[in-house]
């Protein structure tokens, strides 16, 4: 560990909304108990004025940064976060909890429902961006926190960021959204949809009730692969594989000929050792159903932007076709029309949607000024 | 009346901004149009607690200014005003921008719908060094306040300070304050009262709705 880091760090759990005090969800069905698993570095100032939450992707974790002890893979964001990185943990607190629907340690449907004993399966309820965020705000006031310094996050966890502004726009001083969108696009649900069917047309899927048994692995495997696909970038595939042959020469069958079918096998293989196919199905779907509205002058989330003090960053990337640029545009220019006070940036990177994840000395440069521009710092 | 008097002291200030900064009142919202690396808008913020926006196309410049905690559009100017609400700034800063304007009309119609005022400052394509340059050269000019190629050079409309003042009717627009100057080697800036339109390589006018 040369690079300076957060170090060892654990994992740990929160739960609230004890029966009879279930947690309310957009779909009208209350949920209860509700576990969060989440990871903070850096300590609470004595005003509580210092506190980032970090909202996670698609199938992200809360392990943001920092190594679990015996890993030697640090966290997803470690490039970012930690002692003297662009989100510093020697000025801030900082916050990532998985978010519910999700099977990092939140509850999810691969989680065991209390009232029944058995795993949720697909009797957990179908939740939201807000409901999300709803139970992050409670994981937040239990941490002593009512007001956040910033709310960062790319993709899924770009969203989440612009529903914290419009659920709660008095707690939050500034917003980081990168490659993000205010509303899942056609195509974007298009590329969910197919990937959800791969892993219900998977025959162990058995709707959703396979935990004891063989899971739907294939199904997943080729779910993982779409998405990889939407995270990638013509350039990058073409830089990154090309052409490219595993054997030197065509091998006249359907194993894989090409690096990039190799690649795409291997992410779907890694995939299904860590993640839960009926998680998949569930924040996909939370995905595609988010929509602000910022459009319509009435929506209650541009109402709740208008009345906002926060600070807004959006950051786009060149080569993004999940989220492309114009879906940030469309937030700033909803922001510039109410008075707000947003700044954007379309970054030059041909790593495609996956551009905010990986090292970008541009991304590091405004986060980290960004961050030190809100006021308390 | 050297014009530095009238301007804030700002070493790291461009001459001609440090007029339009002394032009602006505590505490106004500004928008900087061209913001590039946001050095008004940061002098603004820690001398006279202005709020301010900078809309800028360059990538660098705006992760710049955002490095800075300053706000910063990363946008082209053509098109970025028509997004904002009326009368949603004090002042509208074109500063040496406006010469790169693909419609400056439009631009200035825009300008003082959105801002109550506007600052705008370009050099003078009349002076007489530039007259000089082209009669005896028969080269296009290249000078300090035009420092580039025909062919690389982004200022797209030339305008002298005269033309400044048909314009306006034209558009139309006030003109409620004008300084013509010439910069000096320190850095600072002197006002050129008598002949500016020949003598002087830059103007600093600010202009409200006619």
């Amino acid at each position: 560990m040369t690079q300076p880091t957060v170090g060892i760090v654990r994992t740990q759990s929160f739960t609230f909304a004890h029966p009879p005090h279930a947690m309310a969800l957009d779909s009208g069905v209350g949920l209860g108990p509700v576990s969060l698993a989440y990871e903070t570095y850096g300590e609470l100032n004595a005003e509580k004025s210092n506190a980032v939450l970090i909202c996670h992707a698609l199938t992200g974790d809360a392990h943001v940064a920092g190594y679990h002890a015996g890993d030697d893979r640090p966290g997803w964001w470690e490039h970012y976060v930690g002692p003297g990185k662009p989100i510093d943990t020697d000025r801030h607190f900082v916050i990532c909890a998985n978010v519910i629907g999700s099977c990092m340690g939140s509850c999810g449907p691969s989680s065991i429902n209390p009232s029944t004993g058995r795993y949720w399966g697909l009797d957990f309820p179908i939740v939201t961006i807000p409901d999300m965020v709803r139970a992050q705000r409670e994981l937040v006031r239990h941490l002593g926190v009512e007001r956040l310094r910033a709310v960062v996050g790319g993709s899924l966890g770009g969203m989440q960021t612009l529903q914290w502004a419009a659920s709660y726009p008095e707690m939050v001083d500034g917003i980081i959204a990168l490659a993000t969108t205010s509303r899942h696009s056609a195509q974007a649900i298009a590329f969910n949809e197919v990937a959800r069917q791969s892993i219900m047309s998977d025959p162990n899927w058995k709707n959703g009730d396979y935990y004891d048994g063989v899971r739907p692995d294939l199904g997943l495997a080729v779910a993982r692969m779409i998405g990889h696909i939407t995270y990638l970038s013509d350039e990058s595939m073409h830089v990154k594989f090309g052409r490219e042959l595993r054997g030197g020469a065509f091998a006249f069958n359907f194993e894989g000929d090409f690096q990039v079918e190799s690649y795409l096998h291997h992410q779907g293989k890694k995939f299904v050792e860590r993640f839960d196919a009926n998680a998949f199905l569930y924040v996909t779907k939370a995905a595609d159903y988010f929509d602000l509205d910022l459009a319509n002058p009435e929506s209650p989330a541009r109402r709740a932007l208008a009345g906002t003090a926060a600070r807004f960053l959006l950051v786009s990337f060149t080569s993004d076709w999940l989220y492309p640029t114009y879906q940030s545009r469309q937030v700033v220019d909803v922001l510039k029309t109410l008075g707000r006070d947003v700044s954007f940036c379309e970054i030059t990177a041909p790593w495609g949607h996956d551009a905010f994840l990986l090292p970008d000395e541009r991304l590091e440069t405004v986060i980290r000024g960004f961050l030190g521009g809100l006021h308390g710092c | 009346m050297a014009a530095e008097r009238c301007a804030d002291a700002a070493p790291d200030l461009r001459f001609d901004l440090r007029i339009v900064a002394s032009w602006i009142e505590p505490g106004s919202r500004v928008l900087d149009l061209g913001c590039a690396d946001g050095r008004l808008l940061r002098h603004l913020r820690d001398t006279k607690g202005v709020k301010g926006l900078g809309i800028e196309h360059d990538e660098d410049e705006v992760v710049s200014c955002v490095a800075q905690g300053l706000s910063v559009i990363h946008g082209d100017i053509n098109t970025e005003l028509p997004g904002f609400p009326d009368k949603a700034f004090d002042y509208v800063v074109v500063s040496q921008t406006l010469q790169q304007a693909y419609r400056p009309t439009e631009l200035l119609h825009q300008l003082l719908r959105v801002g109550r005022r506007g600052i705008v400052s370009f050099p003078n394509f009349c002076c007489l060094q530039v007259r000089l340059q082209m009669a005896f050269s028969g080269h296009v000019p290249v000078t300090p306040e035009l420092p580039y190629q025909w062919y690389n050079t982004p200022n797209i409309r030339v305008l002298s300070l005269e033309d400044f003042k048909t314009y306006s009717r034209a558009v139309p627009f006030a003109i409620t304050r004008s300084l013509a100057v010439n910069p000096a080697p320190d850095g600072s800036a002197r006002q050129v009262r008598f002949w500016p339109n020949l003598l002087a390589s830059y103007g600093i006018f600010m202009i409200t709705a006619a």
